[in-house]
C-alpha cells in the first residue's frame, strides 16, 4: 500500500516537473509544452477516431508479425533441437544471423514493400524470430537426457515425445523467449512506421512532428509508453497462465 | 610404444577438427550457394560476387573514415555515458527502499516507451548534430542499465552487507569492492540489452536526419537504387553487431570471472 502511494508521488513530482520547467521558461515552451498541455492534446487525441485506427494498425503489424515470428521459431528450434547433428551444423548461421540489427532491412523492406504493412512484418518478424528461438533450443537442451531415453524406450512416437516431454520441460524457455520478443517486435513496430511510413502510431508521431504539433508529439510518446506497459503487463500474465503447473510459478504465488 | 599411441591419437585430432569446420562452414557455404543460384531472379538481389566487389569498393574507401567511423564513434559516446548514468544512478535508486518505490513506476514508463520514438522529440530540442545523435542513444540505453542495477543493487547479500559494516569496509571501498562487484552480473545484463538497442538507435537516428553515418548512406544508396551497395551496407551493419556482442562477450566472461567461477550462474 505504502509502495503505491510512493509510486504515486513520483509520478505526481514527474508531472509537477513537467509543468514547472516550461513554466519557469527553463526550457522554451515551443519544444516543451507543460504537463497540463500535454495531458489535455492527449485527451482530444482520445476522443477522436485517428489514434484509435493507428493504433489498430500498430497492434495488428505487432501481434501478426510476433505469431508469424513465434511460429516459425517454435518449429525451427524443436526441429533444429532434436534432431541430432543439426544443432552443431546450423549453430554458426544463427550465430551470424542473430545479432544483425533489424532496422539493417530498412532499406531492403522499403524496396520491397514500401510504406505497408509488408514493411512493419519484415523487421517484426526478424526481431523476434531470434528471440524466440533461441529460448526454444535452451529449451530443448534442458530436456533430461534420462527421461529422453525411457521415452524412447518405451516406443513413444517421435510427435509424442516433442509433446508430452520436450514441449513441457521447453514451455518455460519458451515463454521467456515470447515476453522478450513481443517487446523486441513493439519497438520494431513503431520504428517501422517511424522510418518507413508504414500507418500507425509511429506514421502519427512523424507527420505530426513535420508538422511542428510538439504537444500531439508528446502526447502520442506518452500513448506509446502506455502500450509499452500493457504490452508487457498482457504477456507476463500470459506467462503466468500458461506455466500456473510450474513449480517456479506455483511457489511464486504461495509466498 | 608412444609414439605408435600418439599417431592414432594425432589422427583422431586432425579428424576431429575437419568434422568441426565441416559442422562451422557447412551451411553457411549452402546458403551462399543458394543465394547465388537464386540471384539473377530478381532486380533486388544482386549476385554474391557482385555484393561482395560493392563491399570492398564501398567500404574500403573514404567512406570508412567519413560515415563508419564517426557512427561508431557516436555508438561508442553514447554507451559510455548511458553506462555512466545508468550505474550511478540505478546504484543511488537501488541503495534506498524508499527513492525505489518512488522511481519505479516513472522508469518503468520511460523504458516502456519504444526508444525510436524519442528520435523526433530529441531532434526538436538538440537539433540535427552529433549531440543529438548521441542524446538519443543514450536515452534508449540508460533504461536497462538502470532498471537492471537497481535490481542487482537491491538483491545484494545481506550477510555480506553486514559484514562488511562489522569490518568498517565503507565509502569507495564498499562501493568498488562491494556494491558494484555484487550487482555486476546484473549490471552486464543491463548492458547487453543496451548494446542491441544501442545499435538501433546510431542507425535511425542517422536515417532521419543527417548526412552522413551508416544508416545515412545505406539509405541513400537505397534511394538511388544501388542495390549491391545497399546489400554490402546490410552486411556491414551485420558484421558490427556481430562483432560487438562478440567483443562483448569476450568482456563479459572477463568482468564476471568471478561469478562463473563460483557455481552461483549455475543455479
Amino acid at each position: 500500500m505504502t509502495r503505491l502511494l510512493y509510486g504515486l508521488a513520483g509520478l505526481g513530482g514527474l508531472l509537477a516537473l513537467l509543468e514547472a520547467v516550461p513554466r519557469l521558461g527553463l526550457v522554451d515552451e515551443r519544444f516543451l509544452p507543460p504537463a497540463s498541455l500535454i495531458l489535455s492534446t492527449l485527451g482530444a487525441q482520445l476522443a477522436a477516431p485517428q489514434l484509435w485506427i493507428a493504433l489498430g494498425e500498430t497492434m495488428g503489424g505487432w501481434a501478426l508479425g510476433l505469431a508469424m515470428a513465434f511460429c516459425a521459431a517454435v518449429v525451427a528450434g524443436v526441429v533444429i533441437g532434436i534432431v541430432p547433428g543439426l544443432r552443431a551444423l546450423t549453430n554458426s548461421t544463427i550465430e551470424f544471423l542473430r545479432p544483425i540489427p533489424s532496422v539493417a532491412l530498412v532499406p531492403l523492406a522499403t524496396l520491397l514493400f514500401g510504406p505497408s504493412l509488408g514493411s512493419t512484418l519484415m523487421l517484426v518478424v526478424y526481431a523476434a524470430f531470434w528471440q524466440v528461438l533461441i529460448q526454444v533450443l535452451y529449451g530443448v537442451a534442458a530436456v533430461d537426457a534420462v527421461a529422453y531415453d525411457t521415452a524412447r524406450s518405451y516406443g513413444l512416437s517421435a510427435w509424442s515425445r516433442v509433446r508430452h516431454l520436450v514441449w513441457p520441460t521447453a514451455l518455460p524457455y519458451v515463454m521467456t523467449g515470447l515476453r522478450l520478443a513481443a517487446a523486441v517486435a513493439f519497438i520494431l513496430a513503431v520504428t517501422a512506421e517511424l522510418v518507413i511510413g508504414s500507418p500507425g502510431l509511429g506514421a502519427e508521431i512523424q507527420v505530426a512532428q513535420s508538422s511542428g504539433a510538439v504537444p500531439t508529439v508528446y502526447a502520442l510518446i506518452v500513448v506509446a509508453g502506455v502500450v509499452g506497459i500493457a504490452v508487457n503487463a498482457a504477456v507476463r500474465l500470459l506467462e503466468r497462465r500458461v506455466l500456473a503447473w510450474h513449480p517456479a510459478v506455483r511457489s511464486e504465488v504461495a509466498a | 610404444m608412444k609414439p605408435r599411441r600418439t599417431v592414432p591419437g594425432r589422427r583422431a585430432a586432425v579428424w576431429d577438427r575437419g568434422v568441426r569446420t565441416v559442422r562451422l562452414l557447412a551451411l553457411p557455404v549452402a546458403l551462399v550457394l543458394v543465394w547465388w543460384a537464386v540471384s539473377g531472379s530478381s532486380f533486388y538481389l544482386p549476385s554474391p560476387v557482385r555484393v561482395g566487389q560493392a563491399f570492398a569498393e564501398t567500404w574500403f574507401s573514404e567512406r570508412l573514415a567519413e560515415d563508419v567511423v564517426p557512427s561508431v564513434g557516436r555508438l561508442l559516446a553514447g554507451y559510455a555515458l548511458a553506462g555512466l548514468l545508468g550505474v550511478g544512478l540505478g546504484v543511488l535508486i537501488g541503495s534506498s527502499a524508499r527513492l525505489r518505490a518512488t522511481m519505479e513506476p516513472v522508469l518503468e514508463f520511460f523504458r516502456a516507451i519504444p526508444p525510436p520514438v524519442l528520435v523526433p522529440l530529441i531532434m526538436l530540442l538538440a537539433g540535427i548534430d552529433t549531440p543529438m545523435k548521441v542524446l538519443v542513444i543514450v536515452s534508449g540505453c540508460v533504461w536497462p542499465i538502470l532498471l537492471n542495477t537497481v535490481e542487482g543493487v537491491r538483491a545484494l547479500d545481506e550477510v555480506l552487507a553486514d559484514t562488511c559494516r562489522m569490518y568498517g569496509v565503507r565509502g569507495a571501498s564498499r562501493m568498488r569492492r562491494f556494491v558494484l562487484r555484487g550487482a555486476s552480473p546484473q549490471i552486464m545484463t543491463g548492458l547487453r540489452q543496451a548494446l542491441s538497442i544501442g545499435i538501433i538507435l546510431m542507425v535511425i537516428s542517422e536515417m532521419f536526419a543527417s548526412s552522413s553515418g551508416l544508416g545515412f548512406t545505406i539509405v541513400l544508396f537505397q534511394r538511388q537504387f544501388q542495390i549491391a551497395e545497399m546489400w554490402s551496407g546490410i552486411l556491414l551493419l551485420g558484421l558490427l553487431g556481430l562483432g560487438l556482442s562478440v567483443l562483448f562477450r569476450r568482456v563479459e566472461r572477463w568482468v564476471l570471472s568471478w561469478y562463473y567461477g563460483s557455481g552461483v550462474a549455475r543455479a
